[in-house]
């Protein structure tokens, strides 16, 4: 501990002995990206901070993954503009990493740079019929009813049967089967993007399933999430009490993990009182299907090209280590129908030229945040003034909240790396980044361009009663944010 | 009467001085206002650029309220429990938390680097605090599943962790310490929960 303060003290006196500015760089706005502004903010006075995203709108998933349903949790954005607003830090959006500038360019121009840019892909099944029509990823289809840009024009077809099957029983798979059951009438007061809504008026899906490969002991939800769904009026949740039978191993888990216990007896409850419910013809069904891994898609025969089912194999559990069980096929199939696939299996990051990448995990290598590099002769080096935070850094877990700890981890490193005289040379900064943009005939969008954005969609909101009406298009939020 | 009260206000506000607080620029009013919402350090004040505007509706509405419990009391001012917050570094900092605040404004109002990512509304972990002596613990109200279901996700879970928001100050807590966990100081007892998101 002494030793931190003593470098925490070091820092200081060069922070506060050299006028001249530590400049920084942070890549993508979202809370891994806010959290280390704010936490290199508080900890170098002389620290001027630039966050870029590729979007015109800042805040990552918080404003593009959270479901419109859960509004408290976007209270977060409150924090992140407080810091996006401090005199030493800007924000600058609609800049690409990789199309606008390179990352060589962007180390050039900065002190530290601090790669926070999130998964913005999928795992793959791998599994042969994976790209029929029909099938999505989760994060393509949250990304719609967000009215994320890229994926308004998603057009999902909700019309042609009563069943949706979701891959995956994490979060996202829940937050997916919550906005294709829930009543639409609830959803319209939302932020749910307009054309997402009026689609899920029109739709015909009453029937979710969501498949696990594993038991409901290792099911990926929270509580919360789950006890939510069971709560929702009308919607009638299926679990098969077989499923709930529990082995040594899975009582082990439990023991070790007061979540994993919490969400069985949840499932319990939930099982124990969907078999007395008695069936309504209209009402909306949630199944739960536990030991189940999908084998391959079927294809329709009256519309070539599309999926009308999934082939699943049963699973029994296999214990690999202590308090970990994995899947394995039992050699036993069957079909499950339905017109709509969404997989929620994890996100993957995506590379950039110039940048380490750990293609079988997904993450850029790093050591408590800090870039490594792999040199011809397999030694692993520091990237000097490179850095990760977030997804990025960690692969796709984790929840808001987890990138506190994570940004916390990232500073601490970058702040021993100053104290060490790692980032001493002069650097253009803030000024070049300009330049740069400005040479490239960039439009980007700052902070109070969001807020313009902001503003509109607010009052468009308001005309509808509801918080706010998001811009969906490229052009709309550019327009928007110019005015 | 009211005079008699903004003069012990003005008493308290001098006797805190030295903690190197500053009062902000807006001069005379300070003095009317509730202390403990008022005096600010510059870090705060960096960081919370609320608007004059802003400032004056909340301030004047703590005042109110606590105006009215004074003279509720016959002239008793609102009680205060000591509550010890034991940082990152492990350094502990020592504050007076009026009875039914709850903590993570308590810390908020201290300066105290706690996160409320989503203000108190039950929807994240990041105000948790360790209560470090389960004699205190067992004084609290038992969490609900709400906050159970959130705490499940909070980081270096442990068996005397409690959300910060949900923590509401009465005399029975006078001398709690809480501990903030950290990335660098890992509390955990349970060992580490999986993060689910």
């Amino acid at each position: 501990m002494s030793r931190y303060l003593a470098r925490f003290l070091v820092s200081r006196y060069f922070s506060s002995a050299s006028s001249r500015p530590l400049h920084v760089c942070i890549v993508g706005s979202g809370p891994a990206g806010f959290y280390t502004a704010d936490k290199l903010l508080k900890a170098h006075g002389e620290a001027r901070i630039d966050i870029i995203d590729r979007l015109p709108t800042p805040f990552g998933l918080v404003r593009s993954g959270v479901a419109p349903d859960h509004p408290d949790t976007k209270n977060a954005i409150n924090q992140f503009s407080l810091v996006a607003q401090h005199k030493r830090c800007s924000f600058y959006g609609n800049v690409k990493l990789g199309s606008d500038l390179l990352l060589s360019e962007l180390r050039d121009l900065y002190h530290v740079v601090v790669l926070a840019y999130g998964a913005e892909s999928d795992k793959d099944l791998g599994i042969p019929g994976e790209r029929l029509s029909g099938i999505y990823s989760a994060r393509e289809f949250v990304w719609w009813y967000n009215g994320h840009p890229d994926y308004s024009s998603l057009k999902p077809d909700l019309k042609r049967s009563d069943t949706a099957v979701i891959l995956g029983q994490g979060n996202v798979a829940l937050d997916v089967a919550r906005i294709l059951l829930r009543p639409t009438t609830e959803l319209a007061s939302t932020d749910i993007a307009r054309h997402a809504l009026s689609a899920l008026e029109e739709s015909s899906i009453r029937k979710v399933y969501l498949i696990g490969r594993r038991g409901p002991v290792q099911a990926a939800l929270t509580a919360k999430e789950l006890r939510e769904v069971l709560g929702i009026k009308n919607l009638h949740v299926r679990i098969k009490e077989t499923d709930l039978n529990v082995t040594p191993a899975d009582e082990e888990e439990m023991k070790n993990s007061r979540a994993r216990k919490r969400i069985y007896e949840l499932l319990s409850k939930a099982a124990a009182a969907a078999g007395t419910s008695e069936a309504d013809p209209d009402q909306r069904e949630l199944h739960f299907v536990f030991f189940r891994q999908p084998d391959q898609f079927l294809e329709s025969d009256e519309r070539r090209g599309q999926v009308s089912g999934v082939n699943l194999e049963k699973t029994i559990l296999e214990s690999v280590e202590s308090g970990k069980q994995i899947a394995v096929g039992t050699g036993e199939f069957e079909d499950l129908s339905c017109s709509m696939v969404l997989k929620a299996i994890g996100y993957k990051s995506v590379p950039i030229n110039g940048l380490p990448f750990d293609h079988k995990k997904g993450i850029v290598p790093n050591v408590s945040g800090r870039v490594v590099s792999q040199t011809s002769g397999g030694i692993s080096q520091n990237e000097p003034g490179l850095y990760v935070c977030g997804w990025l850094k960690r692969g796709p877990v984790g929840i808001i909240g987890t990138n506190l700890y994570c940004a916390e981890e990232t500073v601490g490193s970058i702040s021993e790396d100053i104290a060490e005289g790692v980032c001493t040379s002069v650097k253009a900064g803030s000024k070049g980044l300009m330049e740069l943009l400005e040479k490239r005939n960039v439009k980007k969008v700052d902070f109070s361009g969001w807020e313009k954005i902001d503003a509109k969609e607010k009052q468009m909101g308001s005309e509808r009663n509801k918080d706010r009406e998001k811009l969906v298009s490229w052009e709309d939020l550019l327009a928007a944010a110019a005015s | 009467m009211f005079f008699h009260r903004l003069s012990r206000l003005g008493s308290r506000i001098v006797k805190e001085l030295p903690k190197e607080r500053y009062l902000p620029k807006c001069g005379m009013w300070s003095l009317q206002r509730s202390y403990g919402q008022y005096l600010r350090s510059s870090a705060v004040l960096q960081r919370r650029t609320r608007t004059f505007q802003e400032d004056v509706l909340s301030y004047s509405h703590k005042f109110c309220t606590s105006f009215s419990t004074a003279s509720e009391n016959s002239g008793k001012e609102t009680e205060k429990i000591n509550v010890i917050f034991v940082d990152k570094d492990g350094e502990e900092i020592h504050v007076k938390v009026p009875i039914g605040m709850n903590i993570l404004e308590a810390a908020h109002e201290n300066d105290i680097e706690l996160e409320g990512a989503c203000e108190g509304s039950l929807a994240c972990s990041t105000c948790h605090v360790i209560v470090m002596d389960t004699e205190y613990y067992n004084k609290l109200e038992e969490p609900t599943d709400e906050e159970n279901d959130m705490l499940d996700l909070a980081f270096g879970l442990t068996e005397t962790s409690r959300l910060g928001c949900q923590v509401i100050a009465k005399p029975e807590l006078d001398g709690v310490r809480l501990a903030i966990p950290s990335a660098t100081r890992n509390f955990a007892v349970d060992g580490f929960v999986p993060k689910p998101h």
